[in-house]
């Protein structure tokens, strides 16, 4: 089942994940919710919304609104973790993740492996990622950074249905895991702030959780392999579709975990296609792409056709006017003209 | 800072016991210098000696359920927690038997069976650590408590801003014990702070604060025993500032040249062994042979943990790939390089 399918009920992601979290907050009372602007009322419901209504549901003792101190909510995230908890922390934009760096990459990703497997560290940040007119401190996508880390786990959800069930599986989850989320995807304001995407998926009513390590053909082709996460994914679809027109048929893969990352289902279709594009918004020098097209070239060299393109966010900051964010991020346009040119190369 | 070690609230068997306790840390440290020196441990070591009250006042205030967590400079704290000497050594020579199989070392000495985390290396990484370890006694309403050891150094690092100021807040159940030693590393406190002492600071978390003397191992017990009541009836944390001194240099190699013989020599009148044994003694002369035997007896399981951890077998290189992850999923660059 995937979130393509047609149903009757379709929620955004937001939705999802805020449903998500209810079920899990219901089947295990370990699981709680600790950040800025989370449960005050009258307040946010976080950031983006999402915990919106889960105070009157679930307590303030379940719903824990702190100082603006991420190294005081990581820490007490991993620290709650290891006695038994399983804290869902939250830091409103990803970019501040950067002030708590020691309590996720010293801490919260090494005591399972120093205490020789002895401590768990159950937790879920979320970290909402996008360029969005925000500019530089508030737009970045960091996922890249913690796929470099042993011991965290790394998920990209981009749709309704697998954000509801790969949340679930992070929740479950009995190691600290990362759940990147782009802001434009959410849903909370609309379908414009998305260049007109629909932003809502089938859910079904039915509880189902999806695992961790298992990617998602979002579409089938037979001329080029594109790995895309995020915003960048749709406009990797949206590509696909103009491209179809000329003939050229993209098989567009959604990785949905970083970390542990499915290059089974990467490989199958490299195999069949010959041809591999891998698009971020990250910046692309160290990005996530970078991994992959190398494990690509390394584990099969002999199925490529043409030499692996990477379609990523330039090595600048995020400016904030529109037209520039625009020529910094990957666009349909850029997508399809690469994708183009790589088909073009007949080798 | 020189009153004797008041015992009038202990009985024989205690003393006895926090002896037991100062001299367990005191020879193992010593004996790990000397094994240090003579190339059998691997890495570095960080050392204790002088600094022995505190660690066993504190965690002989704590119950069994209590936790700690720990610094770069752990090993005192580890065996008055409840380490073993025979899984602490093996830990410093890195042996399979090791409390951490091998995988922590010296700066990461712990063991989740008597409660200790880890040690944490990164100075003040603790401090945000523990609040969540406090919230989480908090909500199981489980009547636990954990303290928090870090140096005076670890008071200039955002962490203990953030997190003491969490915990002061939520009303954690949590103990802060910072043992001053007037050095981080080579450099004196009071060149790197304008108020020296680190009880000041902490009016403003709006919790209590004590500066205690931290050679007297009677005098750490009752703070922490104090702090201890407050944090598990819901008052909240407390800091203990212990005003102590390493007798030994940072790390491996240090020779001392930043601080004064003097200074050191005044301090070693202090020693937190000497002062207790010669109030016991004082108190009751017949104690002094009990307290021999005390040391013999350390001396016996100190040569029993060295032997220990001399004959353990070596950890499986394989051993390096586990316990990344709590599940079978594999280590990524060891699957014929697949992510």
């Amino acid at each position: 089942m995937t979130g393509d399918q047609v149903g009757e009920r379709r929620l955004s992601i937001g939705a999802a994940i805020r449903e998500a979290i209810i079920e899990e907050m219901q089947r295990d009372e370990r699981v709680f919710l600790i950040g800025e602007d989370i449960g005050i009322p009258g307040g946010f419901g976080g950031a983006f919304g999402v915990y919106l209504g889960l105070p009157e549901i679930f307590g303030r003792d379940r719903i824990i609104d702190t100082p603006i101190s991420e190294k005081a909510i990581a820490g007490a995230a991993v620290g709650a973790a290891m006695m038994g908890m399983r804290p869902i922390p939250d830091l409103q934009y990803s970019d501040f993740v950067f002030e708590c760096m020691d309590e996720i990459v010293n801490q919260a990703a090494k005591m399972r492996y120093m205490s020789g497997g002895r401590i768990r560290v159950p937790l879920v940040l979320r970290l909402p990622v996008g360029a969005s007119n925000r500019g530089a401190q508030h737009g970045q996508s960091p996922e890249s950074y913690f796929i470099h880390v042993p011991g965290l786990k790394v998920v990209c959800p981009s749709d309704a249905y697998h954000a509801k069930g790969i949340m679930k599986a992070a929740i479950r989850d009995d190691d600290p895991v990362l759940v990147f989320e782009h802001k434009l995807l959410y849903g909370s304001k609309g379908r414009e702030s998305a260049g007109g995407l629909d932003l809502t998926a089938h859910v079904p009513e039915e509880e189902y959780v999806v695992p961790l390590g298992q990617a998602v053909v979002k579409r089938a082709g037979t001329d080029v392999t594109i790995v895309a996460t995020h915003l960048v994914l749709y406009r990797c679809l949206a590509a696909a579709e103009i491209l179809a027109e000329e003939g050229i048929e993209c098989e567009v893969i959604d990785p949905l975990s970083l970390l542990p990352l499915d290059v089974e289902t990467i490989y199958a279709s490299v195999d069949r296609t010959g041809r591999l594009v891998i698009a971020h918004e990250d910046t692309l020098t160290g990005g996530w792409g970078a991994e992959l097209a190398a494990r690509v070239v390394g584990e099969r060299f002999d199925s490529l056709r043409a030499p692996i393109v990477r379609i990523a966010g330039h090595d600048v900051p995020l400016p904030v006017a529109p037209a520039l964010e625009e020529a910094v991020i990957p666009s349909i346009d850029r997508i399809a003209d690469q994708v183009r040119a790589l088909v073009a190369a007949r080798r | 800072m020189n009153e004797p070690v008041d015992v009038s609230g202990l009985d024989a068997d205690h003393a006895r016991l926090l002896y037991r306790g100062l001299v367990r840390l005191r020879r193992f440290e010593d004996r790990v210098y000397q094994l240090f020196l003579k190339g059998e441990l691997p890495g570095t070591v960080h050392q204790y000696q002088g600094q022995e009250a505190v660690a066993v006042g504190v965690c002989d205030a704590l119950e069994p359920g209590d936790w700690i967590t720990s610094t770069h400079r752990p090993h005192g704290h580890a065996l008055a927690k409840g380490v073993s000497m025979r899984g602490a050594m093996a830990e410093l020579y890195g042996k399979a038997t090791g409390c951490c199989g091998g995988k922590g070392g010296s700066m990461h000495l712990g063991d989740p069976d008597v409660g200790m985390v880890p040690a944490i290396a990164i100075v003040a990484g603790g401090v945000s650590i523990v609040s969540g370890m406090g919230l989480a006694f908090k909500l199981q309403g489980s009547g636990q408590v954990a303290a928090c050891f870090f140096g005076e150094g670890a008071t200039n690092e955002g962490a203990f801003h953030e997190g003491v100021n969490f915990a002061a807040v939520q009303r954690l159940p949590i103990v802060y014990v910072c043992e001053n030693n007037l050095y981080g590393a080579s450099t004196a406190y009071h060149l790197t702070t304008l108020v020296p002492d680190v009880v000041d600071r902490v009016a403003a978390y709006g919790i209590p604060a004590v500066s205690v003397d931290g050679m007297d191992v009677v005098a750490m017990r009752e703070a922490t025993a104090e702090a201890r009541e407050r944090a598990a009836g819901g008052g909240g944390p407390t800091l203990i500032e212990a005003k102590t001194y390493r007798f030994a240099g940072h790390s491996r190699g240090d020779a001392r040249k930043y601080r004064e013989r003097e200074e050191e020599d005044a301090w070693r009148d202090l020693d937190p062994l000497t002062r207790l044994r010669d109030a016991v003694v004082s108190r009751d002369p017949s104690e002094a042979g009990r307290l021999d035997a005390v040391e013999a007896e350390v001396e016996a399981e100190l040569e029993d943990a060295v032997t220990f951890a001399r004959e353990s077998p070596e950890p499986d290189a394989a051993e390096a790939f586990t316990g990344v992850y709590a599940d079978a999923f594999p280590v990524p660059s060891m699957r014929g390089g697949i992510l």
